[in-house]
């Protein structure tokens, strides 16, 4: 028997060996993303030189050559335009949006009641994170407080007349304050409206049924800076002298039901994509129509329409800008009324006054989605893409 | 169709109107213990908050002395402001008492808006700002033949420009824009050599430009925009607190009444000054009117008298510096003229 040599065969598994340097590490990175074809190698050419001629004006704008402090217009304009900055100068007036920042903030909410607005923040704040973060338990709990006793106190705190709070008018609220509070009520109403709007649409009852649809249509066909200039300008008309109802109200009452009408157009996209077999599953188990809706066809359809809802929020978020054509100044409302503030016209003023309130904007609407997407990770069972 | 709708909306508005007018504003003012005034939604130096989110300007200011005559107290009033397509609903409603929000004194307003209006507070009118550098030489309207003229679209602004260059027989290139921050770009940008709008307001836009000393703003005034405070009608009690409220301002200025000096005043050795503020003997001018006799001390302390109101809003004072110009008292070649009080 003749021994072969097998010593060509390794008897052992080699050591894993790190990818080739040209697939891995910075370079490998660039030459995969920015540099793969002579295509890419050109965009990212442009896209650099783009970005190098612009980000230093940027920088140098709203940081370097920035004002942050003053009393007046004159820190923000150049000499020729009546100031105290050498000719040429160009940066941001931030001390516009400093000195302007409780009216962004609260409006003229009266300086001495701040602490109002502020006290329904923190709270706001203080219930709406728990509720946010799946891990801290008693969530049916917190959820009644944010919802059911939080618009209480906060009704009670921000409009006084009792408990010995000094009343303060609607009229009187502004900026940051309105776009909130605006929005957080539109939300909080108009999920729920919107999901008895999309069941009811479904619904085998014809009237209720016809209703819904109605009501849909009706609202979605007419712009909401319609429905806010007839509450402003022809209601008023039509009420006996001295019955006013607040301007205030008559915008909350309008946004939510328009957020309503799009949010239950949401929904019944999320309960279409569930299968019949659902449904049936849930009858054959002997549930009730509320059973059957809350405990199996609700989780999966709200599931799967998250990024539509979050839109409809965010959308209404903005939406509330429009509040200006019925004089109530929202966040974008009143640092344009502070445009016409002679002792802070410069060229500067506006500008800086906008990418305020851009920034502000952009803050909440960004918050949002990053929490949506958190969201829909964690709540991804199937579907997978 | 349409039109059977808007006569009965129109029906409805005035009906109201009327109904609304009946009740003494007077009387309401006092039992609410403050005078709402509707105001613009900012105007620089008429109506626009200052830092703390007060309203200044002369169409605040104005409120602010109808308050001092009624209440001794120039505090006592609450701000709406107002978009221009709501300012009228406000005052027929009753929503407020007072419109003084730049806006221009028209018979129809007068007649089919059912408003009094009680004086021109500020005599304003179409006026024209240029570039001087792109233009030099010019000191006149008559000479822009040919230029290139922004002008905010569907405004009575842009008819006013056409019918003058056309009545003067001179050609120009309208650049036209929706919104009044597009026409102030396009025109700081040099896209046009003129800016025309209301003259009170070239002076605010200029402050925006990015050089205000090659602007000039030209003399010539091509419409009348008589700017002043309304009330409803059918209450002329109130009207003519509203309207002696506006003619002791002016008469408080013809006789040197200031904010400073009204205290010393009281003791004047003219009869004149001394009946105005109220300090004759069994005097009767003031509770007449509704009032109480003090009420032009109490309205010259709250707010000054009108040259002073004007200097600090809009005038040198302020950082528009507009010149008295036409709203200068008779007794210096301007139009503001009132009535003795006695």
């Amino acid at each position: 028997m003749q021994e072969h040599d097998m010593s060509w065969v390794r008897t052992e598994m080699t050591l894993a060996q790190p990818a080739p340097s040209s697939e891995r590490g910075l370079t490998a990175w660039i030459r995969k993303n920015l540099i793969a074809t002579t295509g890419d190698a050109i965009l990212t050419i442009v896209g650099i030189a783009l970005v190098a001629m612009i980000l230093p004006q940027i920088v140098n704008w709203a940081f370097i050559n920035a004002q942050w402090i003053g009393p007046d217009r004159s820190v923000c304009a150049t000499v020729a335009q009546g100031g105290i900055q050498p000719d040429g100068w160009t940066g941001a007036c931030w001390a516009f949006v400093n000195a302007k920042f409780g009216q962004f903030m609260f409006g003229t909410y009266p300086v001495e009641e701040r602490w109002r607005p502020i006290v329904v923040a923190i709270l706001f704040v203080a219930l709406l994170v728990p509720l946010l973060i799946p891990r801290v338990p008693r969530k049916g709990l917190n959820a009644i407080l944010l919802f059911l006793a939080l618009p209480v106190v906060a009704f009670v705190l921000l409009v006084g007349g009792m408990f010995g709070l000094p009343h303060v008018e609607t009229s009187r609220w502004g900026g940051l304050l309105v776009t909130l509070s605006l929005s957080f009520v539109g939300i909080a109403v108009s999920l729920p409206i919107g999901i008895v709007l999309a069941l009811g649409r479904r619904s085998n009852m014809p009237i209720v049924k016809l209703l819904c649809v109605i009501f849909i249509e009706t609202v979605r066909g007419i712009p909401l800076i319609t429905v806010l200039f007839f509450a402003s300008v022809m209601l008023p008309l039509f009420l006996p002298a001295g019955v006013s109802f607040d301007k205030f109200l008559r915008a909350l009452i309008g946004v939510s039901l328009f957020a309503a009408a799009y949010m239950a157009e949401v929904v019944r996209g999320g309960l279409q994509a569930i299968p019949k077999g659902q449904y049936e599953g849930a009858d054959s188990l002997g549930l009730s129509y509320w059973q059957k809706m809350g405990l199996v066809v609700m989780p999966q359809a709200l599931k799967l329409v998250i990024p539509g809802i979050v839109n409809t929020f965010i959308g209404m978020f903005k939406d509330t800008s429009l509040v200006i054509v019925i004089s109530m100044f929202d966040l974008l409302g009143i640092v344009k009324q502070n445009f016409s503030d002679a002792n802070w016209a410069t060229p500067q003023t506006a500008r800086s006054g906008l990418v305020f309130a851009a920034f502000i904007f952009w803050l909440f609407c960004f918050g949002m989605s990053r929490y949506s997407m958190y969201t829909e990770r964690r709540l991804d069972t199937g579907h997978k893409r | 169709m349409k039109h059977i709708a808007i006569g009965v909306l129109g029906a409805a508005a005035f009906g109201f109107a009327a109904s609304a007018a009946s009740a003494a504003t007077l009387d309401d003012v006092k039992a609410k213990g403050f005078i709402q005034c509707g105001v613009s939604t900012g105007l620089a130096g008429f109506s626009a908050p200052d830092d703390k989110g007060e309203w200044q300007g002369i169409d605040a200011d104005f409120c602010r002395a109808v308050a001092a005559a009624v209440f001794g107290d120039g505090t006592k009033v609450k701000f709406t402001p107002l978009s221009a397509k709501e300012r009228f609903t406000a005052l027929q409603s009753g929503e407020i008492d007072i419109l003084s929000r730049n806006t221009t004194w028209t018979i129809n307003r007068d007649t089919a808006l059912g408003l009094n209006f009680v004086g021109t507070t500020y005599y304003d009118g179409q006026g024209f700002m240029i570039n001087a550098k792109k233009l030099p030489g010019v000191n006149s309207a008559l000479q822009l033949s040919g230029a290139a003229v922004c002008v905010q679209s569907g405004t009575t602004t842009e008819l006013n420009l056409a019918d003058y260059f056309k009545s003067n027989k001179m050609e120009y290139n309208p650049v036209v824009f929706e919104k009044l921050e597009e026409v102030n770009a396009a025109y700081d940008a040099g896209r046009c050599d003129v800016y025309t709008t209301d003259q009170s307001g070239l002076y605010g836009i200029r402050l925006t430009l990015g050089a205000p000393a090659d602007h000039v703003v030209l003399p010539e005034i091509i419409s009348k925009e008589p700017l002043g405070p309304a009330v409803r009608q059918g209450d002329d009690q109130w009207y003519h607190i509203v309207k002696w409220t506006y003619f002791a301002l002016l008469d408080a200025e013809e006789l040197g009444i200031t904010k400073a000096n009204v205290d010393e005043m009281k003791n004047s050795d003219s009869p004149e000054i001394k009946r105005v503020l109220g300090q004759e003997a069994d005097t009767k001018i003031g509770t007449d009117l509704g009032v109480s006799n003090d009420w032009v001390v109490n309205i010259v302390k709250a707010v000054g008298n009108y040259g002073e109101m004007f200097e600090r809003n809009v005038g040198s004072g302020s950082p528009l510096k507009i010149a008295r110009g036409i709203n200068a008292l008779w007794t210096k070649g301007g139009l503001q003229y009132a009535p003795p009080i006695r």
